[in-house]
């Protein structure tokens, strides 16, 4: 043991506790913590390479530059509604109607923007105010009537994908024209260049000066802290990564804003779940809600803006699946929407189990998804073939949540 | 025998933070609690015994706001109050840690004494109430090597701290525990008197249910003992014998306790006579 001059830190100050310090320590509390079921993002990183190995030495456009640009745009829909579906498993729900939500929407902002005329700004507003509505109608029904979510939105499913076809009418498709704004944003608006690179570096200094302010309140409460290597070595490392990933996307047509409004929205929520009382409440009425309700929060609102948010987002990624499309039809959210944004949700890490899971799930979840989709395109197999490899990678998922769930619980970090 | 029946016991002084006259309660056509007396002072440590059925999580209730009493009057800290609800409780200054804790085994022992009352909770302070947790657990000796992970790591004596130390941080003035010891260990349950005693120290008011005759010697000043929904009983805690609370809390001193103490004479270390 090495000998120290400064007090230890008042929370590094119990004999008890392993020293872990630098690049070696971290490393060794990171294969403890994998070792006893905190595996956290784990799997999906490890998922997603053998994924992308397989498929890229099946058929080597997989990787390309122009299959990349397509897949990330692909991928933004299915990704912002299992956003949503992270919200509702941490509160150890589940919502199964996202896919006729998101449907439904597309449906509204279609028909009222191209047969009636309507402002497509206003179509979306009043779209994502009838997906608020179906959200809070979960919530009361799970709070104030005692339906089980699982019940109530499957009722849900069937209902709003009957009004989704009572929408469109006789008809059963419109068409968005290509030159609306939504259709525009979806399919042909693309970062700049310079700017997806400067977007890179915006990042990686935004998360430095987070570790950094976060690194000085600490020390100067006399608690441990990363140290400044670590978190220039992080930053760096992060815009190494995202800038070279936009310089392999800008070969082709770039990184689309879709992409980055999902990538937004992922930072908003993940901002939301673990910074904010409301994120933490999210977690602890997934935990334990008896215990939420008697340390005073009001355990009802939480369910009702977690249903809420959900909703909000399918309706987000409904509008955005039928602008990439530029139609809004009979079949959009339907088939398997639903099970692809929950899949997402749980390959990335979230628990069904309530309590655990982070928005970035949602992301690493859908790129997952999303691949399996693309590489199995590429290889001409129809989508019998994608739905039971997506059945199998989502079953292989839920066992490797139950048993990192039964391991935490056996070395006690539930 | 000390047993004072009368509503004097003890001469209330002027220190007396709570106290409770005439209290009823009653679940349909069952008495749960029938004109119950109680008073705590600061700096005492008063134990509520009695059988199952006594109504002692009854009485715990009504003090944590969770049932309101039929009749009777509470006064706290010299002004008659009315407990509606478990907030209207913690904000006169009583906490109660039920039996079952009620933490979150998912979130960390910050997040567990923060929930519901969080610093800055658009952007929360991390720092400000990991070091406020830390002060809290030092002040009360805790044992807790790190406050970053999640409860379910945590031992049952370490829980109960974690639970007792929630309750702390609304700087309450009466404590109420509801068989703080009942699921620990040797060891954890010495942890836990120790604990009630700095509490004590601290000059709150304790209120600790307990069905372990040992723990409510070792740490209570009074002991109050419930029968059937009243009360039956007052003991200064350094004088009673075992078998005066045995009598009290069973209702005669010819019961099933003593009959099978008398049979099984021989393999009884206490200090009474042994009978033939």
């Amino acid at each position: 043991m090495t000998s120290t001059h400064t007090p230890p830190a008042l929370d590094r100050s119990d004999e008890r506790l392993r020293q872990d310090d630098g690049f070696g320590g971290a490393l060794r509390s990171f294969w403890r913590s994998v070792r006893a079921g905190d595996v956290g993002v784990l799997p999906v990183v490890v998922g997603l390479l053998v994924i992308c190995t397989i498929f890229q030495s099946l058929n080597p456009i997989f990787l390309s530059s122009a299959n990349l640009v397509n897949l990330t745009l692909d991928s933004c829909a299915v990704g912002i509604i299992s956003l949503g579906i992270v919200c509702v498993l941490l509160v150890g729900e589940i919502d199964l109607s996202v896919g006729s939500v998101s449907g439904l929407s597309g449906a509204i902002v279609g028909v009222l923007s191209v047969r009636h005329g309507w402002n497509w700004m206003l179509a979306v507003v009043l779209a994502c105010a009838v997906a608020l509505l179906i959200g809070l109608i979960y919530g009361i029904a799970l709070t104030r009537f005692g339906m089980p979510s699982f019940v109530a939105s499957l009722s849900g499913l069937l209902a709003f994908l009957g009004l989704q076809l009572a929408i469109l009418g006789d008809q059963g498709s419109v068409n968005l024209p290509f030159d609306s704004t939504l259709v525009q944003f979806a399919q042909v608006a693309f970062v700049p260049e310079w700017l997806s690179y400067l977007l890179a570096a915006l990042a990686g200094v935004g998360l430095f000066a987070s570790g950094y302010e976060r690194r000085q309140r600490r020390k100067k409460a006399n608690l441990s802290a990363q140290s400044l290597n670590y978190l220039v070595l992080r930053s760096v490392a992060l815009v190494a990564g995202l800038a070279a990933f936009a310089w392999y996307l800008n070969q082709e047509r770039g990184v689309g804003w879709m992409v980055v409004l999902f990538v937004g929205l992922v930072l908003v929520l993940n901002y939301g779940f673990t910074r904010t009382k409301w994120g933490l409440s999210l977690r602890a009425v997934g935990g334990n809600e008896e215990a939420t309700r008697r340390s005073g929060i009001n355990v009802r609102r939480i369910y009702l803006t977690a249903f809420a948010v959900c909703s909000f987002l399918a309706c987000v990624g409904g509008i955005l699946a039928a602008a990439r499309l530029a139609s809004a039809n009979l079949s959009s959210g339907t088939g398997d929407v639903n099970l692809n944004a929950i899949a997402a949700a749980v390959i990335g890490g979230t628990s069904l189990f309530g309590g655990r899971g982070s928005a970035f799930s949602a992301l690493l979840g859908t790129l997952v998804i999303a691949a399996i989709a693309s590489g199995l395109t590429l290889l001409n197999l129809d989508s019998s073939y994608r739905f039971i490899i997506t059945g199998l990678v989502l079953a292989v998922a839920v066992a490797i949540d139950s048993v990192a769930r039964k391991s935490r619980a056996s070395h006690g970090r539930a | 025998m000390t047993a004072v029946a009368s509503g004097a016991a003890a001469a209330p002084s002027t220190t007396t933070l709570l106290s409770l006259r005439g209290v009823n309660k009653s679940f349909g056509a069952v008495n749960a609690l029938t004109d119950i007396e109680l008073d705590v002072s600061a700096g005492e440590v008063v134990a509520l015994v009695g059988d199952n059925g006594a109504g002692k999580s009854t009485l715990v209730k009504v003090l944590a706001g969770v049932h309101q009493p039929d009749s009777g009057t509470v006064t706290f800290a010299g002004s008659t109050v009315a407990i509606n609800d478990p907030s209207a409780a913690i904000q006169l200054g009583i906490a109660t840690v039920f039996q079952d804790l009620a933490l979150c085994e998912n979130l960390d022992v910050v997040d567990n004494l923060f929930l519901g009352r969080e610093l800055n909770p658009w952007r929360l302070d991390e720092t400000a109430m990991e070091v406020q947790a830390w002060k809290l657990l030092q002040q009360l000796s805790a044992r807790i090597p790190t406050v970053r992970i999640p409860v379910a790591s945590l031992s049952g004596g370490q829980r109960q701290t974690v639970a007792i130390a929630r309750s702390l941080l609304g700087e309450p003035r009466v404590i109420v525990l509801d068989e703080p010891t009942a699921a620990l260990g040797v060891a954890q349950t010495a942890e836990v008197l120790d604990l009630i005693e700095r509490l004590k120290h601290r000059g709150l008011g304790v209120v600790m249910v307990s069905h372990n005759m040992e723990d409510v010697r070792a740490v209570a000043d009074r002991i109050v003992v419930l029968r059937l929904g009243r009360n039956n009983g007052e003991f200064d805690a350094r004088t009673v014998s075992t078998e005066q609370l045995v009598a009290a809390i069973t209702g005669a001193s010819d019961n099933a306790v003593t009959r099978r103490r008398d049979r099984a004479g021989t393999e009884d270390n206490d200090d009474e006579a042994e009978a033939p």
